[in-house]
Formats: structure tokens, sequence, C-alpha cells
């Protein structure tokens, strides 16, 4: 007898469970073995037997949870043999550092687990590849309409427009400490601004870790060795929630930035006190959600977290067999 | 065009009333007229597009997006006009043309009929980006909703051009958009409006809460605070109106009122119903519920006139015969307004007369027994004061008596609009029609959004996405697990709802997270307290 199609990958609340590997994608909370896509939080956490990730994926953890135990690095394009006839390949997802989507293949059925993933071009890591398989289960983090990002350079060119308008002051950008915060940066070099970015000191390691990975990001210091009148005129980055905490008092009239995808919506923006919006995102918009699919072109999309009504609304009209997965635990709204 | 969307998106992301009103000064000065008119006109809420409604707008939509992923869209954003400013389909490759005036948009926008609007917008549509569709949309259909008050717009005007603010408010009413005597005035320091033979509308004096604390009854008058609305009566130039509190024409609903007045005057007064609910039969008012008969309606019907006739109660006269009194003390103004009551006629007016105590503490007890005469409570008015616009502290005092108040389950939760378009914020909430263990079903009794703390709205958001029974799109539906204790200040009978009465300005006044939903109050409780 043999068992149904695609029985063997069996999403559950806390993660998709691979069943004849006794191993979990993305767990949400401790397993014995772990597939994981990237590293942040909400995708990674700690306390794992065995963690299967890409190095730099693995040295994030590392970072963050101070352990390397069981630790099994898988690079892009290595197919790896995870037991009960399943082979893993982690593929490119252009989020973050080390971010992958993982082809798992078992008795020649292919599912594609994307984690988080992005189009655009990125400068700190390669770009997402586009790879054929029966069930794709994509992310919808920006899954609706209302949702496309501009091109970044638009959006850099209004932050460095709002520093050399505001001489006197700073501008203060509110972005993910892994991840946006490094992309911010690096796309801050490419448009030729050379001059010192202050850190937050929470974004400190994580941009060295960067470095290490080789992606260069010039004169960064902390805004702890910094007097008010050395940031007047500068660019300071920041996690999202120290925007409206009693450490931004130290800046020097800061002008308030945050880039994130949510910034699209006036209302969003409005909630969290920000004066300059940048719709900067590491999550794909609603044209590549779609423009995915059709290029993927699976058999089946299963959406895991996000705006899935509206994805799973896209699909049923054009004719794709979809379905929505209630899985716990995976928001983010700092993107 | 630009200039207008690229303001109206710097006042979406400014909180601070200064840098507002920089933003609408710098603007002010370097704007065209009459686009700076218009401008003006359109964050006050002075334009007026009948033909295009939201539901336009919507309309149009549909025939482009499919109404699942537009109503999906709609309730994540929380706005039409944005909605559909970032759904519009982009047209493609067209060579950019020349920026329209904003002259030009309301020009267009005022010649739309119903019929003509669903092929006019979509030019319209086509030829701005995300930013100036929703400007364009918020211009249309109105409500612009960037904090920006009548106020603060006037005081940005009289900052743009170094002018006093309370001129600016004086001449801002007598004109319509685009206000060209105005900034020929303020802006290009021409003339001063010739206005003498308008009617037009002066800014109200307004009241301070007196919360705890007495005043000197030496110092200060009392009088009634009637449950009505707040007008002004102007005759000049052989012609009346009426205006609202907030400077809005409303002499078309009161008809019976335009030709009553025999002398130019400027009169401040509380509009009532003849009844005899307020102050006894002696006092011949009726209850604020029979005065919502006639508010809002653009034509009135004979029936209408004859069933709730209006009268207007006076407090104060601002001008009387080309002489003008308010800077004279209020004790000045009273007698001249006393002086004057014989000359109107009694069938339109009468006199708000002073309550008189021997000191503060029988005034309380008076105050007391103003619910039974569906009165809101006291005003306090210093009897030196000038009749000033605005608030100032010390001249004027509400008194208001204390809210009733009544235990209610929530039953339905909605998403807010705006900032809380994250929040459930809005709540209908409902009183047990028996006895609750006896199997008693709730019916809704009021709605309220107002009367907590960002701090509580979290928690409170927190409770209606843990305890969701149904959805039906932003609204959910709620187990009947938490109280809110509600404060109002009367309650009617009401044929359009199922419980059969409705709330008068409810508000939560706590929220009692400790309290069994079955000890809620019942219906009875609240029928017990109706003043019809």
């Amino acid at each position: 007898m043999t068992a149904p199609p695609f029985s063997w990958i069996r999403p559950e609340r806390h993660g998709i469970n691979i069943v004849p590997a006794d191993a979990w994608v993305d767990p949400s909370r401790p397993v014995p073995r772990a597939l994981v896509t990237h590293g942040h939080a909400d995708h990674a956490r700690g306390g794992h037997g065995i963690t299967i990730a890409t190095p730099a994926t693995l040295a994030i953890m590392e970072l963050r949870y101070q352990t390397r135990e069981g630790a099994s690095p898988a690079e892009y394009g290595e197919r790896i043999d995870i037991g009960g006839g399943v082979t893993a390949t982690f593929l490119p997802a252009g989020h973050v550092l080390g971010s992958a989507q993982i082809l798992l293949e078992h008795a020649g059925e292919r599912v594609i687990i994307t984690g988080d993933y992005k189009r655009s071009a990125d400068p700190t890591c390669p770009p997402f590849a586009v790879t054929p398989c029966d069930i794709f289960i994509t992310e919808a983090t920006f899954g609706l309409p209302v949702f496309t990002h501009p091109p970044i350079a638009e959006e850099i060119g209004k932050l460095l427009e709002a520093r050399a308008q505001n001489p006197d002051s700073c501008i203060l950008v509110g972005a993910y400490a892994l991840g946006k915060a490094q992309r911010v940066i690096a796309e801050l070099r490419a448009a030729g601004h050379s001059e010192t970015i202050w850190l937050h000191g929470a974004m400190e390691a994580m941009c060295r870790l960067y470095e290490e990975h080789g992606v260069m990001l010039g004169d960064l210091r902390l805004v702890s060795d910094a007097t008010k009148d050395q940031m007047r005129g500068s660019i300071v980055m920041a996690p999202p929630s120290a925007l409206t905490d009693r450490w931004s008092r130290r800046l020097p009239e800061p002008v308030t930035a945050m880039a994130s995808g949510w910034m699209r919506v006036r209302q969003r923006a409005r909630q969290r006190g920000v004066e300059l919006p940048l719709v900067i995102s590491d999550h794909a918009d609603w044209t590549e959600l779609t423009r995915t699919i059709q290029q993927v072109n699976p058999q089946e999309t299963w959406i895991t977290h996000g705006r899935e009504e509206a994805l799973l609304r896209w699909c049923e009209l054009n004719q794709r067999r979809a379905r929505a997965l209630a899985l716990v635990g995976y928001e983010d709204e700092d993107d | 065009m630009e200039e207008f969307a690229a303001l109206l998106d710097a006042l979406v992301y400014t909180t601070s009333r200064n840098r507002k009103l920089a933003l609408i000064a710098a603007y002010l000065r370097g704007a065209r007229d009459p686009d700076r008119g218009w401008a003006l006109a359109a964050l006050t809420d002075g334009l007026d597009f009948p033909a295009v409604k939201s539901s336009t707008v919507r309309n149009l939509m549909m025939e482009r997006v499919d109404p699942v992923l537009w109503a999906l869209s709609r309730d994540f954003v929380g706005d039409t006009a944005e909605t559909a400013s970032l759904l519009w389909p982009e047209p493609e490759d067209t060579a950019p043309l020349p920026d329209l005036s904003l002259a030009e948009v309301v020009e267009r926008l005022a010649a739309l009929t119903r019929a003509t609007a669903s092929k006019e917008l979509p030019a319209l549509f086509d030829r701005l980006d995300a930013k100036g569709r929703y400007a364009l949309i918020k211009l249309a259909t109105g409500g612009m909703r960037v904090g920006v008050s009548a106020r603060l717009a006037k005081t940005a005007f009289a900052m743009a051009f170094e002018v006093a603010v309370e001129e600016v408010e004086e001449y801002w009413h007598a004109l319509s958009p685009p206000y060209a005597e105005l900034f020929a005035w303020g802006a290009r320091g021409g003339p001063v409006p010739d206005l003498a033979h308008t009617p037009r509308f002066r800014p109200f004096m307004l009241a301070h809460p007196l919360e705890d604390g007495e005043v000197d009854l030496a110092d200060y008058a009392a009088e009634w605070k009637w449950d009505g609305i707040r007008v002004q009566l102007v005759r000049a130039g052989g012609m009346t109106r009426v205006y609202s509190r907030s400077g809005d024409d409303i002499s078309a609903t009161f008809p019976e009122l335009l030709d009553v007045l025999p002398i130019d005057a400027v009169l401040d007064g509380e509009l009532l119903v003849r009844g005899v609910t307020q102050g006894g039969a002696a006092g011949g008012a009726a209850s604020f519920n029979a005065l919502q008969q006639r508010l809002g309606r653009k034509t009135v019907a004979k029936a209408m006139l004859r069933d709730y006739p209006a009268f207007v109660r006076l407090y104060d006269v601002l001008l009387l015969e080309g002489t003008d009194w308010r800077q004279a003390p209020w004790k000045s103004r009273r007698a001249t307004l006393e002086a004057l009551m014989p000359r109107l006629p009694a069938s339109h007016f009468d006199l708000s007369q002073l309550v008189e105590a021997p000191d503060f503490a029988a005034l309380a007890a008076i105050r007391d027994t103003a619910r039974d005469e569906a009165i809101e409570g006291l005003m306090l008015k210093h009897r030196e004061s000038p009749y000033v616009a605005g608030r100032k502290v010390a001249l004027w005092y509400k008194w208001k008596r204390d809210p009733l108040l009544v235990d209610c389950v929530v039953m339905y939760a909605q998403r807010g609009s705006g900032k809380r378009s994250s929040f459930h914020s809005d709540f209908t909430f409902g009183c047990w029609d028996g006895d609750p263990d006896a199997g008693a079903e709730l019916l809704p009794v009021g709605k309220a959004y107002s009367g907590f703390t960002d701090e509580e709205l979290k928690k409170l958001d927190r409770f209606v996405r843990q305890n969701t029974l149904n959805k039906f799109g932003p609204v959910r539906e709620v187990a009947r697990a938490l109280v809110f204790e509600v404060a109002f200040d009367s309650v009617h009978t009401s044929k359009r709802h199922k419980s059969g009465l409705a709330m008068r300005f409810p508000r939560i006044h706590r929220i009692r997270w400790d309290k069994p939903a079955h000890e809620a109050d019942r219906l009875e409780t609240l029928r017990g307290l109706i003043k019809d």
C-alpha cells in the first residue's frame, strides 16, 4: 500500500513536520531536529537538538543564543540526506544574510518552503532562486494588493534628502537589527554616502557579523560614544523599539524615520509616530508574491503566515490550488 | 495639485501642532491664488462635491479590482481614500502630463454630476500618482483627517501673513471659498473685507468644565445649561442667519427663525423645541430627543414645523443696532439683553433665567435636581467677563450634573479608523433582558469608543482578539465576558433599537475586569431612567 501524495509533509501549528525524517522546519518550540530557513527570531528559535541551516544562519543563531551545539551547516545548493528517504537542499531566498528556501524531496515529490523572501535586489545576500516544485509553501507577510514596495533607490534618496534638509538634527532610522539595518547601510554606501553612521548598541554585533561575511558597511560608530554635536546632520540607526524609548533623548532633535514595508500605509506610520516613512522591506510585496507563484508554477500553493486570505483569493481567481496553514508564532510587525 | 498633495502628506506625518502650523503657513505663503484659498477650504472641510461620495470611489474600484481583494485591503488600511489611491491601476507608459492646478481640480470636481463622475474621475486619477490620488479623493469626499481644525488653519493664516487671528476668524466665516477678499487683505495688504451688511458669524465664547472646587457667587452668575443646540442668530442688511457652534449656516433647517428678529443684532442662545420636559410646563422646552427630529434637514415639512416648533432661549448679546457689546462686562450685556426682550416676539424667543442661590452649596443642591428636568447642568459666568472667542480660563464654566451609570456587557467590537485602525476600539454593549441565570438574552443598548487610556485600549484589543466568537468584516462578536461601567447623560425611548431605548453621550466610565457578566444591569434598570 502506498501512502497518499504528500502525506510525508505535515503542517502543524508549531511548524512544518517532515514525518519520515522526524524533523521540523522553523519550529516555534524546541525539537530534536530542526531545519531553519533564516535567523529572524520568529523562525530561528534556540534549544533544538540538531539545527540544520546555512553557515551564515548558524553564525547568526550562535550570536543570538550563545551556543553552537548541534549546528549542522548546509551550503546553498548542497543536497543533504536528512533520513527517512528525504533530501533537503537550501536555496537562496534573498531575504537576509544566510536566508534560504528549503527544497524537500521524497519519493519523487518536491516541496519548497520559502521561509521569508523577496525578489528585489539586496547587496547583503544572493537573490531568490526560482526553482520548480510540486508544492510551494510561501509566506504572505505583505499579501495584500495595496503593498507594492517602491524601488529602494527612491527611498534612500528620500532619506539622504531629509538629512541634507536637517543639518542641525539627525535622522533616526528605525530598522530591524538583523537584515534591514545592514541593507539600508549598504544601500546608503552604494548611493555614495560615506560619512559615519551612528548605531544603537543593539546593532553593533550583527553589523560586525555581516562584515565578517563579506558585507562591507563603512564607518560605523556607537551613539554611546558620540556627543550630541557630533551626530548633527548624520544618520542614526536603531531598532524600531528604541525610536520612542528614553534612549533617543541623547540624540540632537531627531527626525524619526522607519524603514518598513508597513510604511506604505499612512495610518501605520502615524500609529508609530513616524515622521519620515521609508517603504523598505525584506519581504516580497504583492507583485512579487504573485509573480513568484506564477514563475514557480507549482501544483499547489500553501500559505504560511501574513495576509493569507487575500493571496488565497488571488490563487482562486487564477485557478490555482491553494490552502492557508494555521501556523502560530510568525509575525513581523517591524519589517 | 502636487504641492497640495505634498502638504497633505506632510500633515499626516506631523503630530506637533507647531510643525503643522509651520507647514500650512509655508504653503499659504508659497502657493498661488486661488489654489491656496481652495486648499484652506479643503483642509477645514469647507468644500462639498455632492456628486462624489465614498461609494462613488468604491464603485469605481469594484469595476477594476476583485471585490474580495478590495474588501480585505480596505479593512486592513482602514480608509477608503487611501485604499483606492494605492489600488488604482497605474496607466501604462503614458507620457507625464503637466501638473493640474488645485483650482482646476476643484473646477472639474464641481462640474461633476452623479452621471458624469464615474467617467471623469478615472481620467483625473490617471493623471496623478498614489499621493495625488489620495489628496484628490480626500478633497472630493471631504474629511481630510489630518488633525487640522478650522482654528488651527486660521492661526496658520494669521502666522503666514502676520495678521490677528480674531480678524481672520471674523472675515473667514463671511466669505466663501476660495476666500479671495481674505487673501487680498491678509496676503497682499489690501483693504479689510467690507462685511458691514453681511449677516456673518462671530466666534462663540465657550466654557471650561468646572472639575473640582467652587466659585464665589458674588463674582459668578448661574444659569441652566439647556439641552438643545447652541446657536447664534445674526441679522444684518435685512437678512437673518442661524449659525451652529462650529459656524455652519443652519438657516435652512430652521426657517421659522428667519423673519422674527425685528432689529439688527447678533444673539447667542440655545435652540430648543417647544415642549414640557425641560423646566416643566413653565419652561416650555421639549427634550433633546424631540429637537433631534429637526436637525440635519435641508428642507422642512410643514408637519415638522407644526409638531416640533423651534425657539431660541437667549443667553447673551454680542451686537445690537450698530453697537458692539463684546468688550462690555457680562452684567452690562445681561442688562441689555433683558431690556431687549420686550421687543422680541415671545413666540420665538425667551430669556434664559438666572438661577439664584445664597451660596455655592445651595447651588449644588439645586443642580442635583436638574436631572428631573432633563437639563444638562449649570453654567457659571463671571459677572465681569467680556465676550471673547473660544475658552478662556476662569471666565465661564460649565458645571454638568454627574452622569448616570449602568453596568453593560460588551457584545461586539469594531476596529477603529485612522490611528486606531489596528485596534478594536468601538464597542457595542448590552443589558440583560431579564434574569441571565434563567437564560435571558443581552440586547444592545449603546455604542462607545471613548473613555479609556491607550494602555487600556491595548488590553481591550487583546481581550477582543482572544474572545472572538464570530467575525463580520471589521466587526467581531465577543464572548459575553467583559463588563463596562457606562456613563451617559440621559436615556430616551427609541424605535430604532431592539431594546427600545437610546442613551445620550454614552462613554466608558470604567472597565470592570473584575465583574462577572451575569451581574451586569438589566434593561428594566435603564427603562426606569427614561425621561422623554
